[in-house]
């Protein structure tokens, strides 16, 4: 992490949303609530962060070396537009793709591909992942929250 | 005892394992599970990071789905989608004109009466001394370090389960069933969760942080209620090893399949025959509780802390 939560809090008292905005710790944080839970002042350290980052998404200032942060999270929610629920082949293959130009390189498009056959020996790969019936509404949900999306 | 179901993603997925797992497991202990009919994914971190509006209205609209079922309670085994469709309601909660918004964005109403549950908290309404008279295979010979991970216990304020820094439910459990989890240090410590492609560094090192501390403490095995801790700690297992050049060979057990073999159930109908890393001495000694001298005698007690 390049700036820490508590020195990003302190970042954007500065006034300096920017660098807060271009930083790679937003991406690299993981979500795991610690800070929030443990700030002494009750900061919401990790609401900040989703804040950050979808406002550096929106801005297109998202750090150079976090595209693949990013192009992940993309396809996961492209892959939830369309089906309603996750098809984890279909993530992967969209994911690699998004994030291809960034990786450029044969081994990034190949890794995990040995995984396949060990998910499948147990049963744990869906060649077809499941769909809801109504994806009419999810569409709509999702229509309905895109004020502001970056396209 | 009737409960509605939200699997999530996961766990109709390359988590199916931990359906089966939970599925023989409540059912053993008379937990009918009512799955909720076309429920959708709850967004995750994708949702909460990317646009907060529909990391509210995605898992708002399974609150509506649960209560057009009439439902009142529903188990989340996930934590991810738990702690999202618990923030989702309690942003709701105290915000009528929020709750009216998402309402009409997901084209249901949702009165906020519908009570979201994880898989520790239906184990404990069914009873942990009912579970204990159960038990006909005590997990005499199993030391697991039960990891708890982030979303089970933080947000404190959202989630409102156990203790976010010190937390015992699983522990009580896995004792009633006859197991001796150790003490150790990293049972709140994050593995990386759904970072696993994104971000394959970070997950394998906190992963391996969190497997040798286990193993540090004279743990034989982990336990976790979370599908995406059991894919970075059981799945990536081999993979931290080669790249830390370590050794860890931990089995990392579901609560369910903990419950399941205490309680009976057969291995291979939990499912534990489909994890990565094998039950090894751990489980057989399990399965045949009679059996001695099958654990290392290397395990240290547990007196860290």
């Amino acid at each position: 992490m390049d700036v820490m939560p508590n020195q990003l809090v302190r970042m954007l008292q500065l006034g300096r949303a920017e660098d807060a905005l271009r930083s790679n710790a937003i991406w690299i944080c993981v979500s795991c609530q610690t800070c929030s839970t443990r700030c002494p002042k009750e900061v919401d350290c990790a609401g900040i962060m989703d804040a950050l980052r979808e406002l550096s998404l929106r801005r297109g200032v998202v750090s150079p070396d976090q595209e693949r942060v990013v192009a992940f999270q993309q396809a996961f929610l492209n892959n939830i537009r369309r089906n309603g629920r996750l098809d984890e082949i279909e993530l992967i293959a969209e994911f690699k793709l998004r994030a291809l130009p960034h990786e450029r390189s044969l081994g990034f498009l190949l890794k995990d591909a040995g995984l396949a056959p060990e998910l499948q020996k147990r049963k744990k790969l869906h060649l077809r992942g499941e769909k809801v019936d109504d994806r009419a509404v999810v569409r709509r949900i999702f229509e309905r929250c895109a004020d502001g999306e970056p396209k | 005892m009737k409960i509605a179901y939200y699997p999530g993603c996961a766990l109709h997925g390359s988590s199916n394992d931990y359906e089966q797992s939970l599925r023989a497991c409540l059912g053993k202990l008379e937990t009918e599970l009512q799955e909720i009919p076309e429920w959708i994914c709850c967004g995750a971190t994708a949702a909460h990071s990317l646009n907060h509006k529909l990391s509210i209205a995605l898992p708002a609209r399974n609150l509506a789905l649960a209560e057009q079922q009439g439902m009142e309670e529903m188990l989340a085994p996930c934590p991810m989608c738990s702690m999202q469709l618990l923030k989702a309601e309690k942003l709701m909660s105290g915000d009528a004109s929020l709750r009216k918004e998402i309402s009409s964005v997901v084209e249901a109403p949702i009165s906020g009466k519908v009570k979201v549950v994880n898989l520790i908290q239906v184990l404990q309404k069914v009873g942990v001394e009912r579970i204990k008279a159960a038990v006909k295979k005590p997990l005499a010979e199993l030391k697991p370090a039960c990891y708890y991970g982030c979303l089970l216990t933080r947000p404190p304020d959202i989630v409102s389960f156990d203790d976010p820094e010190q937390p015992s439910s699983l522990e009580t459990l896995v004792s009633a069933l006859g197991a001796k989890p150790v003490e150790w240090n990293y049972r709140t410590e994050c593995c990386g969760a759904g970072m696993t492609m994104a971000n394959e560094d970070t997950v394998l090192e906190l992963s391996h942080r969190i497997l040798t501390d286990a193993q540090e403490h004279g743990a034989n095995c982990l336990v976790t209620a979370c599908p995406m801790c059991h894919v970075n700690l059981d799945m990536k297992q081999r993979d931290i090893e080669r790249r830390y050049g370590a050794r860890h060979n931990l089995t990392v057990y579901y609560l369910s399949d903990l419950v399941g073999l205490a309680l009976g159930i057969a291995p291979e109908n939990l499912g534990i025959n489909r994890h990565f890393v094998p039950p090894r001495r751990a489980e057989a000694a399990a399965t045949q509780p009679t059996a001695t001298g099958a654990v290392a005698s290397s395990a240290a007690p547990a007196a860290k802390v």
